[in-house]
């Protein structure tokens, strides 16, 4: 037990291929993800909950090792409650993404995770906090996350618009999900959301059969179409 | 092999990173420039960064490579300088106070075989003088009146050399304004890590002043008769 | 003093048979023989003041300062043994960085007085130390407004609106309940500041004494600094004047 090939280990993890968000919005914020976990192209659990609670008005979205994240998640959540009994009062957003940060910057190069944390507090309002790989810390007003992540930047930023309410927002984060996890084979399940406001966390749920449905290509074109409906038109044209 | 020596025999590698960053001496003082990108990979993730820091009243550090590094750097600075304000003994730190300290942290953690991953550029005004010198992962340093890190040392160095060296003491602020904006759109077309979005930074009698973000107007219209890739006319 | 030859009094670690611990006893002593320091929390903002008396004509003006900054936003001033301020003050340094280390956030002063009353109360435990001889006001201006606290040499701690240690304490305590302190602002606090102190020295109108105020507030952009020597000099003149119509 003198040699341990940590590359090895961590191929063999258990991963939140994942597709996050957490969007601010006038009162609150809304937390959203997917359900899928892997090892490999293996699904470990379809229903996972990768909404977690750190306090009463702060949540993070997990991404990357499950392992990982769970214990920095743990961990947070532990140091939130001393803050809370210590200080008399919650925590502000900030606090709690700077305890992640600091966790996730010393250990950069253990740690397999990229974490947003969003919530509530009464000093700042709604705030989202992104967390990527290498341990830095950064305020947006929307945040997506995980392998998914990485095809929905341009929906995103297309749909994005300040000042919604709290509706618009779930759809937002609902339609960026379903889109994600449809491209992304690390990605599906369900969606889970949250919305946390000052009254409360609200939790919404969508089913893997209730997804919003987007494009999806044609259908199998079988032997009841034919191929060329369109008289007259020659496969491969070339304008003259 | 434990998780020690593993984290401190391979170097990592840097993951949200910023690009150049811009200097350069003027009649005043000193003007830095940097885009706002923090980029993962060639994502373009983060548009809205500042990338210069002001460190004190008479200093600001200019950053690029790694972004979680150089929030690091920004807060044990900011520790530094209340570390020195709560003394309270009629000194406070200069950019040449600034720009050793932080050559000393640099060269310390290379030597961990852990290094901060960036190049810094530190400018500043104090008593009168401009101060501008560079320091890198590596502990490195140098001074000129014009510095550039990363894509901007290949590519917006020579150009400053050329509108600034000789001329330190005659250049106004316009004029310096000029140059970097024609560094920065140099850098824009040929950097694919870079952003039409930056920010200048002036340090002079008057202090530190950091501006809002500017953009770049660029030009394309040229391309629009291109035709092919050689002989090729329609 | 009939503790003393009795031998509960020569350790910290030891009770007198009627429950008391001489050593901190004898701590709260070394404060009364001090300059007096007082602090007012008011409106928008804090005030410390100290009545530094000087033992020596040849010392330099200005130096061995009983007012500190712990962190921008918190001033310290202290009654007592001068050297053990300083090695609070410290303390209360770092205790605040490792706070901003943490949360990424200025500390509370609330958090600030629970970890140095804690400090304060350890050196009450053991025999291999002496208690401090210092009361020591806090002062702040953190995200729930301004905010004062005393701590004791015993270790205990109590927020206050108004609050005097050292020699001249009960005489400033009584002016300082004559204020309305929730309806002065921090300028305002600098007159009545200099005036008490200027007041309180009366008793001790041999000694030589150099008046230092500090302030925290709207006025300072909520960071720890000596007011501007014009106003202090307008304050102690309006200070000495005051004194001749004083009763």
């Amino acid at each position: 037990m003198d040699h341990i090939d940590f590359n090895r280990l961590k191929t063999g993890e258990v991963n939140l291929g994942t597709s996050i968000m957490a969007v601010q919005f006038q009162n609150g914020v809304v937390i959203g993800a997917d359900s899928r976990t892997t090892t490999g192209s293996y699904i470990a659990n379809r229903v996972t909950d990768k909404l977690t609670h750190v306090h009463d008005r702060i949540y993070c979205c997990r991404s990357g090792s499950a392992a990982d994240t769970q214990a920095v998640a743990d961990a947070v959540h532990y140091q939130l409650q001393m803050y809370t009994q210590m200080s008399g009062g919650p925590p502000p957003v900030h606090t709690a993404a700077a305890l992640f940060q600091r966790i996730c910057y010393e250990n950069k190069d253990g740690l397999s995770a990229g974490i947003i944390v969003a919530g509530w507090d009464k000093e700042a309002g709604p705030s989202v906090y992104n967390i990527p790989l290498g341990g830095g810390l950064f305020r947006q007003p929307w945040a997506i996350g995980g392998s998914g992540s990485t095809y929905v930047y341009g929906y995103c930023d297309a749909t994005y618009k300040e000042g919604w309410g709290r509706d618009e927002t779930v759809d937002f984060v609902k339609n960026t999900l379903a889109l994600a996890m449809s491209r992304d084979g690390s990605s599906g399940g369900v969606i889970r959301m949250c919305v946390i406001t000052e009254e409360g966390v609200e939790r919404l749920f969508v089913p893997g059969n209730e997804l919003p449905k987007f494009w999806e290509g044609a259908e199998v074109l079988g032997h009841a179409k034919k191929i060329n409906q369109a008289e007259g038109l020659a496969p491969m044209v070339v304008e003259a | 092999m434990s998780i020690a020596a593993q984290t401190d025999s391979c170097p990592r590698q840097p993951i949200v990173t910023g690009t150049s960053v811009l200097a350069l001496k003027y009649k005043d003082g000193v003007m830095m420039a940097a885009d706002n990108l923090a980029s993962y990979g060639s994502l373009a993730r983060f548009k809205d960064i500042q990338r210069l820091h002001p460190v004190g009243k008479y200093t600001v550090i200019g950053a690029g490579g790694d972004m979680s590094d150089f929030q690091y750097i920004q807060k044990f600075l900011e520790q530094l300088i209340i570390e020195e304000f709560t003394s309270q003994d009629g000194h406070d730190l200069g950019p040449a106070q600034i720009h050793e300290y932080l050559s000393q942290v640099m060269y310390s953690r290379r030597s961990k075989i852990n290094p901060l991953w960036n190049s810094l550029l530190v400018g500043g005004f104090k008593d009168g003088k401009s101060f501008l010198s560079y320091v890198d992962l590596l502990g490195t340093t140098y001074s000129a009146t014009t510095l550039a890190t990363g894509f901007g040392a290949y590519l917006a160095q020579p150009i400053l050399r050329k509108e600034v060296e000789g001329r330190e003491n005659e250049l106004t602020e316009e004029e310096a304004i000029r140059i970097m904006e024609s560094c920065m759109k140099v850098l824009y077309y040929r950097d694919a890590r870079s952003l039409d979005k930056y920010q200048l930074a002036v340090i002079t009698a008057d202090g530190v002043k950091i501006s809002e973000s500017r953009h770049l107007s660029t030009t394309w219209s040229f391309a629009e008769g291109i035709r092919g890739y050689g002989a090729q006319t329609q | 003093m009939t503790s003393i030859g009795t031998g509960y009094d020569l350790s910290a670690s030891t009770y007198s048979p009627d429950g008391r611990i001489f050593q901190v006893e004898y701590a709260t002593k070394a404060v009364e023989n001090s300059g007096t320091a007082i602090g007012l929390k008011v409106k928008d903002g804090v005030v410390l003041a100290v009545e530094k008396l000087i033992h020596s004509k040849l010392s330099v003006p200005e130096a061995n300062r009983r007012i500190q900054t712990i962190d921008r936003h918190i001033g310290l001033a202290t009654a007592g043994l001068l050297a053990d301020g300083r090695h609070i003050a410290n303390r209360a340094r770092d205790e605040a960085s490792s706070y901003r280390d943490t949360y990424d956030a200025p500390s509370p002063l609330k958090n600030l007085a629970e970890r140095l009353g804690l400090y304060t109360q350890a050196y009450t435990l053991y025999s291999s130390v002496r208690p401090f001889g210092i009361s020591t006001i806090l002062g702040a201006f953190d995200k729930e407004g301004p905010s004062l606290y005393v701590i004791e040499p015993s270790g205990v701690y109590f927020g206050y609106n108004g609050a005097a240690v050292g020699k001249g304490r009960q005489l400033a305590k009584t002016e300082l309940e004559k204020l309305k302190l929730s309806e002065l602002t921090t300028k305002e606090a600098v007159y009545e500041a200099a005036r008490i102190i200027y007041l309180v020295h009366e008793d001790a109108k041999e000694k030589e004494f150099e008046l230092e105020i500090s302030w925290i507030g709207q006025e300072t952009d909520n960071v720890h600094l000596p007011v501007p020597r014009e106003l202090q000099q307008d304050a102690e003149a309006k200070a000495k004047a005051a004194l001749e119509t004083f009763e």
